[in-house]
């Protein structure tokens, strides 16, 4: 595993307002695997997230890509946002938004056009293009973020809570489309999450972190690997046994966490 | 049909009323008076102006200061009201200076402008760019503390340089703001070049409505009083029609 590790938590701890959030915490990720980070709110999973971006600065430790300090974003590591509304430019429509990525990539105009229906088409927007993002629904919004963070071309993708503002059916429509994208592109993903079921779903491998860290309560609480095979699906992965075992063990971690 | 022409007739009611009166009151009771003019009298002057072409001349000469002078107050406020709004630090060493000046009365400044340039454009439109910077300061840098921080996220992530998140980022968030910064700039900018001919400076339509009250000549004065009126009004209306126009291209709907 070692030449194979893209990204490499070493004792990240972090501290913000004079408090705790995230206890030295250490773990790598491979190449190519889905790893979700779940726990209750406050527990710091969107603070790692963001520290492995390089949007923060870890206050000890450090965190490595490709053996390399992580300072600040790189265009290698593309961010999906939760609040899809925020994060898209509502003056410009959904092709312009993705354009900024190539933009900002220094990607020459001509080449543009045929990267933007690229990414498009994988997400399923290729008829809307030309319409701008409060046209769209939430779900298609969405996706128009993860299209723009596809266009940069990254190796790893972070995902912040990208499904929590959206309903049900939409959700997993989307995380059956992201598990295929993630696929077809040989992607790293590092998922944040505060629903159990998605995390087991969608990650080859689940880390549970736990709130109000101590010096005998580590932020680290779980590492669990999800030995489903791939590709899912929503009724039968959901009714596997092993995912079933899964769930009840996480989420009895996840009760006891909460006192 | 005929109600259609009753509502498209019914904003003139009151200025014909009034006009009308007016014709009446100058033509019988204030017949003698050195002072008024009836409009019908001072359409002639305002046609014998046309002619002549001190119309244009006049018009232009204000119309092009007043211009120069927003944009420059335009250039430097909005330039300096992102710096300012983009860094606290910056604000704050910047706020004492911009409270001793900011109040200055632009008028104020005509000796100095008048020292400095002497008679003619550069003066009215220094002037014109002093009294115009202020409020385009102050609302560009409130406009731009109010752009959305993710916003600022999402450039840092995909790799946006200063420049492109300045031209593609912040300019496109605070437009709706900046244009309501800017037909402020507009009306201030027209105030104060009249105020500086009508003052001052020998040029343009204030100092043309000067010339014609001093001479004793209420017909031009009311004619130009009038066409000075009219600009306001079409430059207000042309700001209003560019800000629509640039408000459908970016996506406003309503």
């Amino acid at each position: 595993m070692a030449g194979n590790t893209i990204l490499s938590f070493d004792r990240v701890t972090i501290h913000l307002g004079g408090r705790e959030i995230l206890s030295p915490t250490s773990f790598d990720v491979g190449r190519g695997e889905f790893v979700c980070i779940v726990g209750p709110s406050g527990c710091g999973k969107t603070t790692l997230l963001r520290a492995a971006t390089g949007l923060l600065q870890a206050s000890g430790g450090e965190v490595r890509r490709d053996g390399h300090v992580v300072r600040q974003p790189s265009r290698e590591v593309a961010f999906v946002f939760q609040d899809y509304g925020r994060a898209l430019l509502p003056w410009r429509t959904v092709e312009g938004n993705i354009s900024l990525a190539l933009e900002a990539a220094g990607i020459p105009a001509g080449e543009r056009p045929a990267r933007i229906a690229g990414v498009l088409a994988k997400v399923g927007l290729a008829k809307h293009a030309y319409k701008f993002p409060a046209q769209l629904s939430g779900g298609m919004q969405q996706r128009v973020q993860i299209a723009r963070c596809l266009a940069q071309k990254p190796k790893l993708l972070m995902m912040d809570e990208p499904f929590g503002a959206l309903d049900a059916l939409t959700r997993q429509t989307l995380q059956d489309e992201l598990a295929r994208l993630v696929r077809d592109e040989g992607l790293t993903v590092l998922f944040v999450t505060h629903d159990l079921e998605e995390a087991i779903y969608l990650g080859d491998r689940v880390i549970a972190l736990q709130a109000n860290p101590g010096p005998s309560r580590p932020s680290l609480a779980r590492m669990i690997d999800v030995p489903i095979s791939r590709p899912r699906d929503q009724l039968s992965t959901k009714e596997h046994p092993e995912f079933l075992k899964l769930r009840r063990e996480l989420f009895s971690f996840i009760e006891q966490s909460h006192d | 049909m005929t109600d259609r022409i009753f509502r498209w007739l019914r904003p003139w009611w009151f200025p014909v009323i009034v006009l009308g009166g007016f014709e009446w009151y100058a033509r019988t009771v204030g017949k003698s008076s050195d002072a008024i003019a009836p409009p019908s009298a001072a359409v002639r002057a305002f046609i014998t102006a046309v002619g002549d072409g001190s119309l244009l001349g006049a018009t232009a000469f204000t119309l092009g200061a007043a211009a120069l002078g927003l944009l420059l107050a335009a250039i430097l406020g909005i330039a300096s009201g992102i710096a300012l709004g983009l860094s606290r630090r910056a604000a704050r060493t910047a706020f004492f200076s911009i409270e001793v000046f900011r109040p200055v009365p632009s008028v104020a400044l005509i000796p100095l402008a008048m020292l400095v340039f002497g008679f003619g454009l550069q003066m009215e439109f220094s002037i014109v760019a002093f009294a115009a910077f202020w409020p385009l300061l102050i609302l560009t840098q409130a406009a731009v503390r109010q752009v959305e921080p993710r916003l600022f996220e999402v450039s840092h992530v995909l790799g946006l340089s200063p420049a492109q998140r300045a031209f593609k980022i912040i300019l496109p968030a605070i437009i709706p703001r900046l244009f309501v910064a800017l037909r402020l700039g507009v009306a201030v900018a027209l105030v104060v070049a009249v105020t500086v001919e009508v003052a001052a400076n020998p040029n343009g339509m204030g100092y043309a409505m000067m010339i014609a009250q001093q001479s004793m000549d209420p017909a031009l004065m009311l004619a130009w009083l009038f066409w000075i009126g009219v600009a306001g009004y079409a430059i207000n209306a042309a700001a209003l029609r560019i800000e629509r126009w640039v408000g459908r291209r970016m996506g406003v709907t309503a």
